[in-house]
């Protein structure tokens, strides 16, 4: 996994609550059986003007030019502001490859729904939670030209371009496992002893299980 | 610090707890452990990149006969014996029998009678028990929580690592009940009590929790019912619903092909009895919600939470101060096609789809069968079909003759998938469609760009495709 410790980089500015996992990649890229390639179809319903689909070239579609990733002034952005509740809905992991596959590497919102939230660490991409008055702050100041944030992991600060600093809380195992990078199946088969022990009690008290 | 003592909640423990001490295995600390998962349930689109993953390591998952897959995205509604007509859809379904014919799962295949939707099959086979932890890569496995078990969705990497660990590393999350008191009047059905309540604490309300469905209400509801419930817990924000075991509880496993028999019955019975919050349990936040005051639900929007009675109307903008609410309402009321203040049993509907994880069961097809007996569906209305939620409830329900009361009302009979409630196979809405749907989330384009969802009960849709409009499906 790609480890993330600091970065900067160019916001974009979703301004829309309750951002559904359906809308950040529609169901019909879900049939890929890949975990990559999802990019160019983030957001797909609202970012073009057509319906698309996985063997339909997104080069050759009309793009909405109302949607705020068209424009260019957010061109290579790699963060992303948004609403409470961002990443409602289905468990789609893709959701979150979408939106690491077209180059974002965090979202800051006021909130977000709990499987995506924990999609995320999964991926090397950071969902960073700040107060609604934060945000509402950030959203106000993003409207400026190239407007870029820093996002400092280890230190659990986002800075803004005046040098004003955000704190935010993360547990510290998805914390650590973040900043490294790590291999979170690696880590938890050292624990195998500790799976085993607790299967031969548990099989012992409730042998249904085992069935 | 392994074992069931460092994880132990101290004093009185709520349902939550007690599943969740259950199953540490490693305490984490910060309130994460590291939780033994019983069963998993597997199923086509979000399971071919974590058995990918297993193999890119040269994994093997951990214990087998914990997992139990089935394909019911992508599979067609229509006949089969042709197989799935769309190359993608039939490559996932492909990829799904040859990883587990490759790892040694046990599947379902599409031709096999017991195939159908996930969260339908698992309780139907005696695959969910009470007090089990329960995983699948979908949102809805929070279904399952009407058994006592401790149930949540995962994504694709969370897949993978349950079928290599059969463990997951959870952060705990808080107790949260809503207590449905008292009787719901006469027509009114678990999919209305549900929506009223995230009508009531919107989608966000649960997030963070478990929610524990409790009152006489719920009692009162069959285990079709409480599943009906438990599945939309997820629209409510919670990974996870909850409801404690009872007889209802007990008796629906009874007898089931994975349920226990024999001696072991008898000792699972008596654990299973424990399965209910402590008297003196502690919850994080309480809702109480009065049942006789809950009328048939419709929604109106692009969020579960958008939801009002049907003798209610479609808000006003307008008349909402928030500025970023009144943005969200107003865009609503643009892609949903209606008008502020536009009484809701006036909206007409093109479609009607029965089904889904939330609403196609037996018991979901008898009481939509009811309603159309003897009727025909309106001139206005170009499609209605009912989607049983797996073969089983297909079969029993043409035993009952079911199939026949819906053909001759108008309504196509299909065979079993999760079909039009996200339209990855072939059922799908066109732009600007209005559907009156039994299914769980009315997002933008969740049915086809461009469609418009209207979630209701199976009795609701059943009244409105004879009526080519949503009515009080209790006048009917």
């Amino acid at each position: 996994m790609q480890p993330f410790t600091v970065v900067t980089g160019l916001v974009a500015a979703l301004d829309r609550a309750n951002v559904d996992t359906d809308a950040i990649i529609p169901k019909q890229y879900l049939k890929s059986i890949k975990r990559t390639g999802f990019g160019p179809f983030l957001f797909d319903d609202w970012r073009y003007l057509d319906p698309g689909d996985l063997d339909i070239d997104p080069a050759t579609r009309r793009a909405n030019p109302d949607f705020v990733l068209n424009q260019p002034r957010y061109r290579g952005a790699s963060i992303l502001l948004a609403r409470e509740n961002f990443g409602c809905g289905s468990s789609r992991e893709h959701a979150v490859w979408a939106l690491a596959d077209y180059g974002f590497r965090a979202v800051i919102a006021p909130g977000f729904a709990d499987i995506f939230f924990n999609n995320s660490f999964k991926n090397g991409f950071l969902p960073i939670v700040l107060a609604p008055d934060e945000v509402d702050a950030l959203f106000r100041e993003a409207g400026a030209a190239d407007y870029r944030l820093t996002l400092d992991l280890p230190a659990q600060t986002v800075t803004t371009p005046s040098g004003r600093v955000l704190r935010f809380d993360i547990d510290p195992f998805r914390k650590d496992c973040l900043v490294r990078g790590l291999d979170e199946i690696g880590l938890t088969l050292q624990q195998a002893d500790a799976i085993r022990a607790y299967e031969a009690r548990r099989r012992a008290e409730a042998p249904w299980l085992f069935a | 610090m392994a074992g069931r003592s460092s994880g132990r909640t101290p004093g009185g423990r709520t349902l939550y707890d007690k599943l969740w001490d259950a199953h540490v295995v490693a305490d984490m600390g910060e309130g994460a452990a590291l939780l033994y998962i019983d069963r998993h349930l597997v199923h086509e689109v979000t399971s071919p990149q974590a058995f990918d993953g297993l193999r890119l390591n040269g994994r093997k998952p951990w214990r087998l006969a914990a997992n139990l897959a089935v394909a019911d995205h992508n599979v067609p509604t229509t006949r089969r014996d042709s197989g799935i007509a769309d190359p993608t859809s039939r490559a996932q379904v492909d990829a799904l029998d040859s990883n587990c014919a490759e790892f040694g799962i046990t599947e379902f295949r599409m031709s096999d009678p017991r195939q159908g939707i996930v969260h339908v099959i698992g309780p139907e086979q005696g695959a969910t028990l009470p007090g089990m932890t329960v995983v699948c890569g979908d949102s809805h496995t929070s279904t399952h929580g009407a058994f006592g078990a401790l149930a949540f969705g995962i994504g694709t990497s969370e897949v993978e690592h349950a079928l290599a660990t059969q463990t997951l590393v959870q952060k705990k999350a808080r107790n949260m009940r809503v207590t449905v008191r008292g009787a719901v009047g006469p027509g009114i059905t678990a999919k209305d009590i549900v929506l009223a309540v995230i009508g009531r604490i919107g989608t966000a309300g649960g997030t963070g929790c478990a929610i524990e469905f409790a009152g006489e209400a719920i009692a009162a509801l069959s285990m079709e019912g409480r599943m009906t419930v438990c599945n939309m817990a997820i629209e409510a924000g919670a990974r996870a619903g909850l409801i404690a075991v009872d007889a209802t509880t007990v008796d629906y496993v009874k007898g089931r092909p994975f349920a226990p028999s024999g001696a072991d019955w008898e000792r699972a019975v008596a654990a299973w009895n424990e399965l209910h919050s402590d008297a003196d349990a502690r919850f994080d936040r309480e809702v109480e919600v009065d049942a006789a005051s809950i009328k048939p639900q419709v929604t109106w929007g692009t969020s579960p939470e958008m939801v009002a009675p049907v003798d209610g109307r479609v808000p006003d903008p307008a008349a909402e101060a928030d500025a970023v609410k009144r943005q969200g309402l107003e865009r609503a009321l643009t892609y949903m096609g209606l008008r502020p203040n536009m009484p809701i049993d006036e909206i007409a509907i093109d479609k009607v789809f029965i089904g889904s994880c939330t609403n196609s069961r037996i018991e979901d097809l008898r009481a939509a069968a009811g309603v159309v007996a003897g009727k025909r569906i309106a001139a206005n209305v170009k499609l209605a079909m009912v989607v049983p939620g797996s073969g089983l409830v297909k079969r029993q329900a043409e035993q009952e003759g079911l199939d026949r009361v819906f053909r001759a009302a108008g309504f196509e009979w299909r065979e079993p998938g999760c079909s039009m409630c996200l339209g990855m196979n072939a059922d799908r809405l066109s732009p600007g469609e209005r559907c009156a749907s039994t299914s769980n989330r009315n997002f933008e384009g969740r049915q086809g760009q461009g469609g418009r969802t209207h979630l209701v009960s199976p009795a609701m849709a059943a009244a409105a495709a004879i009526a080519g409009r949503f009515v009080d499906v209790r006048s009917v």
